[in-house]
């Protein structure tokens, strides 16, 4: 079946359902990197997606249940910098603070090699005009008020999110 | 002389450093700038930008002109469309 228009742009539409900071970083990658190309981008977050709409962005890590996560140490020597070290979920599980040391690890990796915060892609989309749309019904799951989101979320349903990945070229699930 | 040095752009954007998706969005905001017809010249260290640059190219009618490398850099001539 054809698109309602064949002289829309291309659109893409995703699902954003996790809200980690390593499930954080596809749905806006894709997302900017879709606008840049001049196409249409809707993102529908949903469960822990939704975390990703509120302001200030506390995204974080877990290498527990997370076992194909190399661990990199952001200082050091190269040779060191390169060692995916091992955490056994035993060890993990019984240091605290241990996520907390895993986000920092994970975010000066990422900054050190060159690749934009969560933020920075977010802001991105924002000016993009990528449709940043929250998940009504997780929303009254987890006592989400519209306030608690930045001002240019919209809030819709499945039948919101269904319409427009009718029409799109693209959809994804995050 | 090579094609590098006949092309003479009319704005350089410099993506040194940075990682994807940030090349063909900054790319793209600088090319929004620009008239019809003027040239941007992007220069990237990012080894996912020819392939990237390409498709962005594609996808958005802006034609690549030139897409090179200079020792490490990678770097793009762009023609807006």
């Amino acid at each position: 079946m054809s698109k309602s228009d064949p002289n829309a742009p291309k659109r893409l539409a995703l699902i954003s359902s996790k809200g980690t900071l390593d499930w954080a970083y596809p749905p806006f990658i894709l997302a900017s990197a879709a606008g840049a190309m001049g196409w249409e981008v809707g993102i529908f977050f949903t469960f822990y997606g939704l975390t990703l709409l509120k302001p200030e962005l506390t995204a974080a890590v877990s290498p527990l249940g997370n076992p194909a996560m190399p661990m990199k140490m952001p200082f050091g020597p190269e040779g060191f910098q390169n060692i995916n070290w091992p955490m056994p979920n035993l060890l993990m599980a019984n240091v605290p603070g241990f996520e907390g040391l895993a986000t920092t690890l994970m975010k000066q990796t990422f900054h050190n090699k060159g690749v934009a915060t969560i933020e920075e892609l977010r802001d991105a989309c924002i000016e993009l005009d990528v449709r940043l749309i929250g998940c009504q019904m997780t929303m009254d799951v987890f006592g989400f008020k519209r306030e608690d989101f930045i001002p240019q979320a919209e809030i819709g349903g499945a039948a919101t999110f269904l319409e427009y990945a009718a029409d799109a070229d693209v959809q994804l699930f995050i | 002389m090579n094609d590098i040095e006949v092309i003479k752009e009319d704005v350089l954007l410099d993506c040194t450093g940075l990682l994807c998706p940030m090349p063909i969005v900054k790319t793209s905001k600088a090319i929004k700038e620009l008239q019809s017809g003027q040239i941007l010249k992007m220069i990237a260290t990012d080894a996912g930008s020819p392939p990237d640059i390409a498709a962005w190219s594609r996808q958005t009618g802006n034609e690549l002109l030139l897409s090179t490398t200079e020792g490490e850099k990678f770097i793009f001539f762009l023609k807006k469309s």
